[in-house]
């Protein structure tokens, strides 16, 4: 509770003036619009007719000074002119309490989704692994717009709603008490009512929503499963079953217009009775001289005035309920903890000389999956990474990037502790291709250049070049401006990982780290790769994660890892004579020439 | 997701457009003649009450006279109870037109989706055609059903009031509706703004779920490149512009009411000072004056409406005009008249007429090219015996799959013909084809639903026992029976509750239990683990025993069963033979092997950590 009152705190920072004005506003104008109906009645009964001149002292005596109400009789147009203004000055605040609870809501989930993407962006990398992306973004959007509703309009509309009544009930009071109580008697009902229904209907809108829940997964299902549909021949069968699904929702559907129906007759019924029971009784009060014929007109113009918000109030208290849940969803997010990115950390010059020493990792509350690993590579030198699936190999590139920090050991990376290093400076001197890298809907050009501020074009031909990808995208029709991902472009997955390694090379990074990205292209593009990397003439330290032996017998050390251990370290010469993993591929390798 | 967004229809009202579309309303004729009755006699009632407050001033206010008093009562009770069972009438009535609208938009979109060819299918994206039949459905309902209640009851209101007044006193009514023409064009003006206003921040929204998508998907990515800054300045500039266009029309529309509101008093204050101008010089009544007040004020809600539905009218417009896009779409591919005729189509099949198939499979000078695009296949030829086994292999975009669609009747040839026993097959049914078709995909795709009814997908009156054999054959026997429910258990939603290899074998399951001729399988190419792996290995040789198949293979072990592979480059066979065969040739097939295959035994060996040979 306490969190989210901090939340609300600051979200409304700043905007505090603008609600304010909207909240006074919005009275504002429902003073005037209050008055109109008494100017009328004024006009009626005191300028038109002859009754005593019934308004605030310091009103009359300007108008006694004008020459009474005899000038005003004469020159009618006064009062509609002050109709006019009365009018005016309602749009004016009506206008204004608009743009400014806009302005302040607008400006209140602006905020709220720059923090929670802010957050995203901030928190740590093991967040993200285990995400379900559905459910954030449910709740940066949906969530956030139910607050937004919340504030641009439900707050307000039942502050004014309020507001209304009570005034409302006060003129009317001061004009005639038992005209004043006729005129709400229904009200208390009708706003029960109300509030009832809508309650009510809650649940037949979750059986409506679910059943067209229902209906979208068969129409989905189908959509997406096309092939499987026509290839059996079941037309007809899926026509049945949509059929079905279709029936279901569409009785449901006439449920809730149903009800409806029911709740918009009933409150019209009592509305319309409401009305009646001023009617007469304003008639008996008119006649036996207890009202004016303008009061009387007041009254009806207020009881007007009156019914349809009141009828509105159910539906938005009941609507106002999902605003904490939002909230509370929301504050979940905000709450996690972010990676901690600002700590001041040392900016060696980064070279590329390696050093682990007995490194051991797990990830949070679990047993150790890299153990006491160490083995050193220095600035320039390739060094593959083999070893079964979840062997540790990518897990140990990831602390390199220090995406998670290791337990116990030491990284050193030319002669510092890896820790100590500031996280920003280190990513930025190491290049990760990831396993499954993600290209942004942008063009090819955005994508290749995102990480890299002011790029040439050659030195983007270049790095595309080198990922032997340049060729692919120049026989795209847009060629570098092709959007990733737009209808008709779909990049295969050997491709993507090459633009994410034109991405990843374009940096310079004095390390790179290929987490089993190679492996996505095929073993002649791996080669051309792999040497177009080594001609580029840069010293730069490889890590490359691979199950080729070919790219494994080029790199200038091999890592065996096994359960988080290494169990074979050395150069493509040494492990061949050991037995173990390394020797096994390269016997398959030779079988497979042999076999010929 | 920003190309699906939703193309801007600036076009004028399309007489044609609307005119087909009200063939929809058709079956509800009766409805929408009930529905004028009920809407004028709402708007008559509501056009009478300000009456019944001048009736109340003229005879009991200001003559004093008290008889009428019970008579008025009643009346006015009468008039109550009677628009209130009209309100009831009518949200009943147009609520029957909008669902029923609704329900036959969906079944016929539906139907026709099943009609279309797949040619479609790989043009048009999902979400295209979810859209289509949800919003865009829900809209044209809506539209059409309560478009008419309120147009309907807006000109009623309209013409009534304007007759009251005319008749009371036509010098004051035309004083008063003075500002009408003001008031329509102000109307239309504002709605129309504040509608292309929400459209732009619907799309600006829109762009900000994408990037909360990619911020979420892609902050892995981000971190790695450190562009965690630069995003959310970016991000920044699209809220910045959410902000500034919700602001924008937030001002649009919170002026549209004031300006309609004055425009609305400046008639009252004519009224008043014309009206009560004839009161004072004793020409008019107390009533009737307020009557013409209560008139004005209630004067601007029918105008108000009909602006409302005019700029709606526009936006279902494009909602409209991309369901019939739809609906009359004619599919690709269509059996002729007389093959329907004698073997029935999709939904009315004549299975009694159907020859049978033996699955002897001939491509007959064959070419190919998808729509505008250039030739992929030909002058192919191939002729495949009954119960051949075929493995396609060949790089992305070689033409494989082209094969396959063909063979499977997805697509039609260009040129040339395709025999199945000795039968050019459009000389048969697509139903027919597919009736003796055993399909299994890439990547499996499920329906929601029970394992048994998915099995039984692929032969619809098959027994429990007819499942349970099925599934023994294909090895999936043993991990159905170790779930909780065993057959009965739920897949979910695309059979997201199964692993991949579990989907993989129930979809051979599925395909395998109508026991066709003829079998095509697109093999995966993600590895699976590697028990799972032997399983479905296992699982193809006794698929493609005795069939004739169309294997487009990625497993090195399905291709040395093969009886015949082809190498296909660029739509023609470059290589063709048994294993043995082709790695003899060193050519294309041998490079494949080489590295494609070698990739496939190396991270077999590295998992299993076992000496593994080819």
């Amino acid at each position: 509770m306490n969190s989210k009152f901090k939340l609300s705190m600051q979200l409304m920072k700043g905007n505090w003036l603008l609600y304010a004005g909207a909240v006074v506003s919005v009275m504002a104008a429902g003073i005037f619009a209050m008055v109109c109906p008494l100017v009328i009645r004024a006009t009626i009964d005191s300028v038109i007719g002859n009754k005593e001149l019934d308004v605030p002292g310091w009103l009359g005596s300007i108008i006694e000074s004008w020459g009474g109400t005899g000038v005003l009789a004469k020159n009618l147009w006064i009062c509609s002119l002050a109709l006019l203004a009365l009018t005016l000055l309602q749009g004016i605040f009506s206008f204004a309490r608009g743009k400014w609870a806009a302005q302040a809501s607008e400006e209140i989930s602006r905020r709220l989704r720059d923090k929670l993407y802010e957050k995203f962006q901030k928190l740590p990398y093991d967040y993200h692994v285990k995400a379900k992306t559905g459910d954030l973004i449910q709740r940066s959007t949906s969530d956030v717009e139910t607050i937004r509703r919340f504030l641009s309009f439900q707050l307000v509309e039942v502050g004014n709603t309020v507001f209304m009544v009570i005034v409302v009930f006060i003129i009317m009071m001061s004009l005639n008490i038992k005209m004043a109580l006729l005129s709400v008697v229904v009200l208390p009902v009708l706003f029960t009512f109300s509030i009832v229904f809508f309650k009510k209907i809650k649940d037949q809108f979750k059986l409506c929503e679910e059943s067209e829940g229902k209906l979208s997964t068969v129409l989905q299902e189908n959509l997406t499963g096309i092939r499987v549909v026509k290839a059996f021949g079941r037309e007809a069968f899926e026509y049945e079953k949509f059929d079905k699904k279709n029936d279901e929702y569409t009785e449901n559907v006439r449920g809730i217009i149903n009800y409806f129906a029911l709740y918009w007759s009933s409150s019209d019924l009592m509305s319309l009775s409401q009305t009646g029971i001023v009617t007469v009784a304003g008639i008996y009060a008119t006649i036996s001289g207890q009202i004016t014929l303008g009061t009387f007109f007041v009254f009806l113009a207020y009881v007007g005035m009156l019914l349809w918000p009141v009828r509105q109030l159910g539906r938005i208290l009941t609507d106002m309920g999902k605003m904490v849940v939002a909230m509370d969803r929301i504050n979940e997010i905000l709450e996690k903890e972010q990676e901690n990115m600002n700590e001041k950390g040392k900016r060696p010059i980064i070279k590329g000389n390696i050093e682990f020493h007995k490194v051991c990792f797990g990830y949070e509350g679990d047993e150790n999956v890299i153990k006491d690993v160490s083995f050193k590579v220095k600035s320039g030198q390739t060094v593959a990474i083999l070893g079964p699936t979840g062997s540790g190999k990518s897990t140990l590139m990831h602390l390199l990037q220090r995406l998670y920090d290791y337990r116990k050991g030491s990284i050193i990376v030319d002669g510092v502790e890896l820790k100590e290093i500031e996280k920003n400076w280190l990513r930025k001197h190491i290049g990760i291709v990831l396993q499954e890298p993600f290209l942004f809907s942008r063009t090819i050009k955005e994508n290749i250049c995102l990480a890299k501020l002011d790029v040439r074009e050659e030195e983007m031909f270049e790095a595309a070049r080198t990922a032997a990808v340049h060729d692919v995208v120049n026989e795209f029709d847009k060629g570098y401006e092709t959007i990733v991902g737009e209808r008709g472009v779909t990049l295969s997955g050997g491709q993507k990982q090459r633009v994410a390694m034109a991405r990843s090379l374009i940096r310079s990074c004095p390390i790179v780290i290929f987490d089993d990205s190679l492996s996505a292209v095929d073993t002649e593009t791996d080669a051309l790769i792999r040497k177009a990397i080594r001609e580029s003439n840069k010293k730069v330290t490889t890590f490359i994660i691979s199950h080729r032996i070919t790219t494994l017998s080029q790199a200038d050390a091999v890592v065996v890892l096994k359960d988080g251990m290494i169990e074979q370290y050395g150069s493509h010469s040494e492990l061949i004579s050991q037995e173990g993993l390394y020797k096994k591929l390269w016997n398959l390798a030779k079988g497979s020439e042999k076999a010929v | 997701m920003q190309h699906l967004e939703e193309q801007e229809y600036t076009k004028q009202f399309d007489f044609e457009l609307w005119k087909n579309l009200f063939r929809y309303t058709k079956p509800y004729k009766k409805y929408l003649i009930r529905l004028i009755f009920i809407m004028v006699g709402v708007a008559g009632i509501d056009a009478i009450f300000p009456l019944m407050g001048k009736f109340a001033v003229d005879n009991f206010i200001v003559a004093g006279d008290m008889s009428k008093m019970g008579i008025y009562i009643a009346v006015f009770s009468i008039l109550v109870v009677v628009q209130a069972f009209n309100v009831w009438m009518l949200i009943t009535t147009a609520g029957k037109i909008e669902v029923g609208v609704c329900y036959d938009i969906r079944k016929n979109a539906f139907r026709r989706i099943q009609e279309l060819s797949l040619s479609y299918f790989d043009r048009t994206p999902v979400g295209w055609m979810m859209a289509r039949m949800t919003s865009d459905t829900q809209r044209l309902g809506q539209i059409i059903a309560w478009g008419s209640v309120d147009s309907i009851w807006g000109i009623a209101m309209m013409v009534i009031m304007m007759s009251i007044m005319l008749i009371l006193n036509w010098k004051l009514a035309l004083t008063a509706l003075v500002v009408m023409p003001a008031l329509i064009v102000t109307g239309i003006y504002f709605q129309k703004r504040i509608l292309k206003a929400f459209r732009d921040i619907r799309k600006t929204n829109s762009k900000i779920t994408a990037s909360f998508n990619e911020g979420i998907t892609g902050a892995r990515t981000s971190k790695t490149l450190v562009r965690e800054g630069r995003n959310i300045i970016e991000f920044n500039e699209i809220t910045d512009k959410m902000y500034h266009k919700s602001v924008k029309a937030a001002i649009f529309s919170s002026l549209y009411m004031p300006i309609v509101l004055l425009l609305g008093s400046i008639g009252t204050g004519l009224v008043l000072w014309k009206g009560g101008n004839n009161v004072i010089n004793g020409v008019m009544g107390y009533g009737t004056l307020v009557a013409f007040i209560n008139y004005v004020l209630r004067f601007f809600e029918p105008v108000r409406e009909l602006a409302r539905i005019f700029a709606d009218l526009q936006y279902a417009q494009a909602s409209g005009e991309r369901i019939l896009s739809l609906i009359d779409k004619e599919p690709d591919i269509k059996d002729k008249k007389e093959i329907i005729q004698k073997f029935g189509d999709f939904f009315n099949p004549v299975k009694k007429d159907w020859p049978g198939v033996e699955g002897d499979i001939l491509f007959e000078n064959v070419s190919f090219r998808y729509k505008k695009g250039e030739e992929v296949l030909k002058n192919f030829n191939l002729h495949v015996k009954k119960g051949q086994n075929i493995a396609l292999v060949g790089a992305t975009g070689s033409g494989k799959s082209t094969i396959v669609n063909l063979v499977c009747r997805f697509y039609e040839p260009v040129e040339g013909r395709i025999l199945i026993d000795g039968t050019d097959y459009r000389e048969r049914s697509q139903l027919w084809l597919h009736s003796n078709l055993g399909y299994v995909l890439q990547t499996p795709h499920l329906f929601s639903g029970t394992i048994m009814e998915n099995i039984k997908y692929g032969r619809l009156d098959a027994g429990d026992e007819d499942v349970i054999k099925a599934s023994k054959l294909v090895n999936a026997h043993d991990f159905i029976v170790k779930l909780d429910k065993a057959y009965e258990a739920e897949v979910g939603e695309g059979g997201a509750r199964l692993s991949m290899g579990q989907k993989q074998l129930v979809s051979f399951a599925r395909a395998i239990i109508a026991d066709p001729a003829i079998f095509v399988l697109d093999e995966a190419t993600s590895s699976i683990d590697s028990e799972t792996e032997q399983v479905i290995q296992s699982a193809v040789e006794k698929v493609l025993e005795g069939r004739t198949s169309f294997i487009i293979a990625h497993r090195l072990s399905t291709i040395r069963n093969a009886d015949r592979i082809l190498v296909i480059d660029k739509g023609t066979v470059i290589e063709e033979g048994t294993h043995q065969e082709l790695l003899k040739l060193r050519g294309r097939y041998y490079n494949l092997y080489n590295n494609q295959f070698l990739d496939e035994q190396e991270i077999k060996t590295i998992n299993m950590d076992t000496e593994l040979s080819l």
